[in-house]
């Protein structure tokens, strides 16, 4: 399927659904399908949307939200890649550690987020500790597993073309631990949103979470659905800076060993 | 054909001049239930320098776990190994290894998996990579090296092995089936290209395969080993074909024939051996 095809065929769903929505809105008249009280209509959420950008308070939101998500996706992944390198070079403290590890990660990260509000005030840094605790575990298990996995015939050769165990780091374990964390790289920065979004939902002054929590405490739908529709498009546009990003940083992976995770 | 005792002896002889020589080498894996498999029993082999021998053995028989040995990527249960008269402790730094299965970095474009070997020797990376573009010229891929591994066929990508491993110029050359997954053709070509390598500088090469054919058209010396378990040394032939050879019409000599089927009857036996213990188990 050509480019432009695809693209039209992906248009045309967004217009299916959004002129449903519109039609189960609007008739029968005086009593449609659904009451626009509940599910609001597209004309009212494109109003406030246009309204936010139009008198451009949105921007702070936004640059808030991108803040706390970059800053938990950074410290998220180099934690990750520092414990992860420490637990597949030495086996012993990841025996030790393991149902720690475990714990943690089981555990829903909703219920730190009054916690670390509690120790980090309502500002960025309890968002960016929320986000941090997401993005922290699929990294490490990434590096983990990338480290453990390189290929035992890869590593003999390494060791026999004369490398010796800082050189094996270098060009053996990094680049394999590295291609695992990049091939994970969509699933953590949209944790990192996700970590700042339900941060500011539980507890802030502003931030995309923040106004779509507003918006629901007095009942205005139309907002709720603005903030869930600027959010979605948020994470589209930075999910497409991943795929850019991806592209130029795996140029050695075929194609069909992509994964997504 | 020689039997173990004077494989032994021969083995001796050698061992002053040989570039490799393994001595009485027993590899014994301890398995899971805690029994103990003999993988190969007692086995000397040695390979002067500059000869170019090749192990033949039914699917197995411990030919790879030997290769590795000589290698210094597996120590034996008892027996030793020795380069060029100095015991072998640790790895074999004097060798380089063509691995049978993927072993370059697929995060490197091929002339970088070429000049590693020197890099990390300490050569600038300028000259690194001017000594690696030469080398893969030689193997016929002088306008491959920007690419990465995965955009090679599989031929290609052995080239780009064999050209990985002699950068380094190692005095001795290990080599694990390292044609076994291409195609007939390719494997011809692989091989002809393999002897006009070796024929400039002569090093010793220790060659496994499971392709009698191949290791007559390639060797100085074919060597048989038998079905495992407590694999050993069946046989030892020189190979009285000349030099230079090409790979495709050698085996149209006559002599080449008559080498095949005496050396076919010692394999023969030991090849339907070591297919009746894998149907079996």
């Amino acid at each position: 399927m050509s480019r432009i095809k695809l693209l039209l065929l992906q248009v045309l769903v967004a217009v299916v659904c959004v002129l449903a929505w519109h039609v189960l809105t609007a008739v029968p008249h005086g009593n449609p399908f659904l009451p626009p009280f509940f599910f609001s209509t597209p004309y009212d959420v494109a109003l406030q949307i246009y309204k936010w950008f139009a008198d451009g308070s949105i921007w702070r939101h936004l640059a808030i939200t991108l803040t706390e998500a970059t800053f938990a996706f950074i410290v998220g992944s180099l934690g990750g890649i520092a414990v992860g390198f420490w637990f597949a070079l030495q086996p012993t403290a990841a025996a030790v550690l393991d149902p720690y590890v475990k714990m943690f990660n089981s555990l829903p990260r909703i219920v730190l987020a009054p916690i670390f509000t509690l120790w980090f005030g309502l500002g960025m840094l309890s968002k960016i500790a929320l986000g941090f605790t997401l993005v922290f575990f699929i990294v490490f298990f990434n590096v983990y597993q990338g480290v453990k996995e390189v290929s035992p015939t890869v590593l003999a050769n390494a060791r026999m073309l004369g490398m010796n165990e800082r050189q094996l780091m270098q060009h053996v374990y990094w680049p394999s631990a590295l291609s695992w964390m990049f091939s994970s790289l969509h699933t953590s920065v949209g944790f990192a949103v996700v970590g700042a979004v339900v941060g500011e939902y539980l507890g802030s002054s502003a931030g995309l979470g923040y106004i779509i929590l507003q918006a629901e405490g007095i009942f205005d739908i139309a907002g709720v659905f603005a903030g869930m529709f600027v959010l979605a498009a948020f994470v589209l546009v930075i999910d497409a800076f991943v795929t850019w990003v991806e592209r130029r940083l795996l140029v050695w992976r075929p194609a069909a060993a992509e994964t997504r995770t | 054909m020689a039997d173990g005792a004077t494989a032994e002896a021969g083995a001796r002889e050698s061992a002053v001049a040989a570039a490799m020589a393994l001595r009485d080498v027993t590899i014994a894996f301890r398995l899971g239930d805690g029994s103990v498999y003999n993988a190969v029993d007692r086995t000397s082999l040695s390979v002067a320098d500059g000869e170019f021998v090749t192990i033949v053995g039914p699917t197995g028989c411990g030919k790879t776990t030997l290769l590795n040995v000589a290698a210094g990527l597996f120590r034996p249960s008892s027996g030793s190994v020795n380069i060029f008269g100095a015991e072998l402790f640790g790895l074999n730094r004097q060798s380089g290894y063509l691995f049978q299965s993927e072993a370059l970095f697929p995060w490197k474009t091929v002339i970088e998996n070429v000049a590693i070997g020197l890099e990390i020797a300490g050569t600038a990376r300028s000259e690194a990579c001017e000594r690696a573009q030469k080398l893969l010229a030689r193997v016929g891929l002088a306008s491959f090296g920007p690419r990465y591994p995965h955009m090679l066929s599989g031929g290609q990508r052995k080239r780009v092995g064999l050209a990985q491993v002699l950068i380094r110029d190692p005095k001795i050359l290990l080599m694990d089936e390292p044609f076994g997954p291409l195609d007939a053709q390719t494997r011809q070509i692989m091989g002809n290209l393999l002897l006009d390598l070796w024929s400039a500088d002569r090093k010793a090469v220790l060659f496994v395969t499971h392709d009698l054919e191949e290791a007559i058209a390639l060797s100085d010396r074919v060597v048989i080993m038998s079905a495992g378990p407590a694999a050993r040394i069946m046989g030892d032939w020189r190979v009285p074909l000349v030099r230079p050879r090409d790979i495709a019409e050698i085996k149209l000599d006559p002599a080449f024939h008559e080498l095949h089927r005496e050396i076919w009857q010692t394999l023969k036996s030991e090849v339907l051996k070591g297919y009746a213990q894998t149907d079996g188990g």
